[in-house]
């Protein structure tokens, strides 16, 4: 777990740090240093990690919310004397599911904790932890961690990058890094293929519910997808100034920006969706606002 | 070993340590190209050689003022200067190359010249510095300027003689050495054959053979068939200075391999792998930027080596490969405002570190023209500081303090004080004698023992 506090800024401003320090590179004498920009990209994926494990938080604090309080509000619509098992409901929900709530505690407070695993999915903050406990996985039988052998390095899959997806939105549209090709994935469900691998991580959420337990898959490969990207990212800069036949500047930056374009307007689109089924107030805006900034700054570059 | 007191090479803190010289500009408005990139002393120490941004090499020679008195005082003067490397321009893929001297490393004296190699980021070259102290004089066919004689006015004949002339020093590249590397080139190693030598670049080490400058063997190749799959670089890379078929070659992620050419002809697979398990509790933003080691540097008996990282320095027994026998904290206080040195870059300076004769002490930079001394048998440490204020001949060094917090106490400076932008990268520590060579960014600073 990245320890945050000692950093006097958020990983917001460490991304756009390291963006800039990364495009700044591309105009240094002596050409783009390959080590600079590999640890840069490092810092990059830690900070994009801890910022979407902050968002999935916020989301899925919001979701629970609103979620506890549309099935309250329905409960006392038909008996007002309810209401009071309403909350003991979820208190039992929250006891029931324990498994996933050992998954969920390390992020969420624990009046947040999942309720009934039947109907309610359990968004992507379960599967926050396990994108940090990749690097645990792998080192499973040894407690000690290695960096050398650590899966930092996520296998170039059919699995695309795409933030996070809340399980009501119907459509999401995806960008492969590797072929370059903007697929629509409907419902939340991605090639199963691609997540089989990855099923091992998931073994320490015993969903019963099978859609839940597919969605833990699907949110784990977003994850383990969100760092693949920076390797990337920043090899596409190293090669284009390597390769004699490859256009400079403009293409790495622009493939830079429909990486982030993609992921951040993605996440803005579903949000839109979100807000429209929920209907109701979501924390999304403030979101919003600074991803905007955000994307308007990287075009900026 | 020799355990005399003056001579020994050993000792770091029964050792007090005074200034001798300092070369250099004294304005402070650097000049980008005095900026001193590389030191480093010759094997038997009577030479000291600097690279600079600018692609130049300057060579300091020892002249011990009283040889025959064991305590003498030696002073250290430019003796040769030259022009190493020229920026270049690489057409093909549009890139500039820098002509920064990254790494000088000197052959053992074989005959009267001396010869190094030097490097920048594509090119090496062998350069033979010789010494010219006579001068034929008395040709038949030339007058003494060089034009050639009207062949009519040759009356006579005569033997021409060498007749003494004031020393000239001259160097004069012998080999260039180009085209080996596509990356960054970060070390060069000569190996203890006296042969061949190993250049390393990020991602590739090649070893050459001193006389032959067309061909090289690649040993190490650690480029992923899909660059994207990048996850490491190597920082950096040694020969064994006894063993010539071992190396070794750090990464960015922290780790050494040592690599034994009998084993194949491309050393992928490493013999040994060095490497200490992460601290999870110490996990941050700068974790993998922190952990990248910048240099490696067996000692000199070739049991033992030492790593540098971001803020530590690591001894290893090459015997153990799972962790390191002795850790030091440089500047551990520095932990704390890893954010702001990543935002001012300063967080991917590259230290470098070297042992003296006996391998008893080891010696690092830090910031704010501070140095480290590192006592391995004694266990102790002292911070000293490469000031100008301190250059009085003789005078000794005081040992500095950093306060890391607190209340801080009479003669301690504050973490927040620090000048970042004086730091002390490249040291060298003299092969025999307790002579050190520090270089801030554009002075080189030697220090000597105190003697009595």
């Amino acid at each position: 777990m990245i320890n945050t506090m000692e950093c006097s800024v958020d990983a917001q401003s460490l991304i756009s740090i390291s963006l800039r320090k990364i495009h700044n590179s591309r105009t240094q004498r002596g050409g783009i240093k390959l080590h600079k920009n590999l640890l840069v990209s490092y810092v990059l994926r830690n900070a994009r990690q801890v910022y979407m494990n902050e968002k999935y938080a916020e989301i899925y604090r919001m979701q629970q919310y609103e979620e506890v309080m549309t099935v309250c509000n329905e409960i006392q619509e038909l008996n007002p004397l309810d209401l009071v098992d309403c909350e003991e409901q979820t208190g039992d929900c929250c006891g029931s599911a324990t498994e996933s709530a050992s998954l969920c505690g390390a992020l969420l407070p624990v009046s947040h904790q999942a309720p009934s695993a039947q109907h309610i999915q359990p968004s992507s903050a379960c599967s926050v932890p396990l994108a940090l406990q990749s690097e645990e996985v792998c080192k499973a039988p040894d407690p000690s961690f290695y960096r050398s052998c650590c899966a930092e390095v996520y296998p170039v899959s059919n699995c695309d990058f795409s933030p996070v997806n809340s399980m009501h939105c119907n459509k999401t549209t995806v960008l492969d890094l590797d072929t370059h090709v903007v697929t629509t994935v409907e419902n939340g469900y991605l090639h199963q293929d691609c997540c089989a691998s990855l099923q091992q991580c998931c073994q320490g959420a015993q969903s019963p519910a099978k859609k839940r337990k597919l969605d833990f898959e699907y949110y784990v490969s977003e994850i383990e997808e969100v760092p693949d990207f920076t390797p990337c990212k920043r090899a596409k800069f190293e090669d284009s100034s390597y390769a004699s036949t490859e256009p400079l500047d403009t293409s790495n930056i622009s493939n830079l920006i429909s990486i982030f374009g993609s992921g951040f307007t993605g996440l803005v689109s579903r949000q839109a969706d979100l807000e429209q089924a929920l209907n109701g107030q979501f924390c999304s805006k403030q979101a919003l606002a600074s991803l905007g900034a955000w994307t308007r700054a990287i075009v900026a570059f | 070993v020799a355990a005399g007191f003056l001579m020994s090479g050993g000792g770091g803190n029964d050792v007090q340590w005074c200034f001798s010289q300092v070369k250099g500009a004294i304005d402070d408005d650097v000049a980008e190209a005095d900026i001193i990139s590389t030191v480093e002393f010759n094997h038997s120490g009577e030479l000291l050689a600097t690279g600079d941004k600018g692609g130049r090499v300057v060579i300091f020679q020892q002249e011990i003022e009283n040889k025959s008195q064991q305590q003498c005082r030696s002073e250290y003067n430019v003796y040769s200067t030259f022009q190493s490397h020229e920026p270049e321009f690489d057409y093909l893929k549009s890139l500039e190359i820098e002509e920064k001297i990254n790494k000088i490393r000197w052959l053992p004296q074989k005959n009267a010249a001396q010869f190094l190699l030097s490097t920048n980021d594509k090119t090496i070259k062998l350069w033979k510095i010789s010494e010219r102290d006579k001068r034929p004089e008395g040709y038949n066919l030339k007058e003494e300027d060089g034009r050639y004689r009207d062949a009519a006015t040759i009356t006579t004949l005569q033997v021409p003689v060498f007749r003494p002339m004031d020393l000239m020093v001259e160097a004069s590249p012998r080999r260039v050495f180009a085209n080996g590397h596509t990356y960054h080139i970060n070390s060069i190693s000569v190996n203890s054959d006296n042969e061949t030598y190993l250049s390393a670049d990020d991602l590739r080490i090649n070893m050459w053979h001193l006389e032959i400058t067309d061909r090289s063997f690649n040993i190490v190749d650690i480029k992923p068939a899909n660059m994207e799959e990048l996850t490491e670089v190597i920082t950096a890379a040694e020969f064994h200075p006894h063993q010539c078929n071992t190396f070794v070659y750090s990464s960015s992620k922290g780790t050494i391999r040592l690599c034994d050419m009998r084993a194949s002809a491309l050393c992928d697979k490493h013999s040994k792998l060095f490497e200490e398990p992460e601290d999870p509790s110490n996990r941050s933003f700068f974790s993998e930027i922190i952990s990248s080691i910048s240099d490696v540097k067996f000692s000199h008996n070739g049991r033992y080596m030492m790593t540098r990282d971001y803020l530590s320095v690591k001894i290893w027994d090459l015997n153990m490969e799972n962790r390191p026998v002795e850790t030091y904290q440089v500047h551990e206080y520095l932990r704390s405002k890893l954010c702001s040195l990543y935002e001012n870059d300063c967080i991917f300076d590259k230290f470098e570190c070297c042992w003296n004769g006996n391998d008893s002490v080891v010696m690092t930079g830090s910031y704010n023209n501070f140095f480290r001394m590192l006592d391995r048998s004694q266990r102790r440490d002292v911070t000293l500081e490469a000031s100008r204020e301190s250059c009085k001949p003789r005078q000794v060094l005081k040992p500095r303090r950093v306060c890391a917090g607190g209340k801080r106490k009479k003669d301690e400076i504050s973490v927040d004080s620090l000048d970042f932008n004086k730091k002390i990268l490249h040291t060298a520590w003299h092969p025999q004698e307790n002579i050190i060579a520090v270089a801030t960014t554009n002075n080189l600073y030697i220090f000597q023992e105190k003697v009595n």
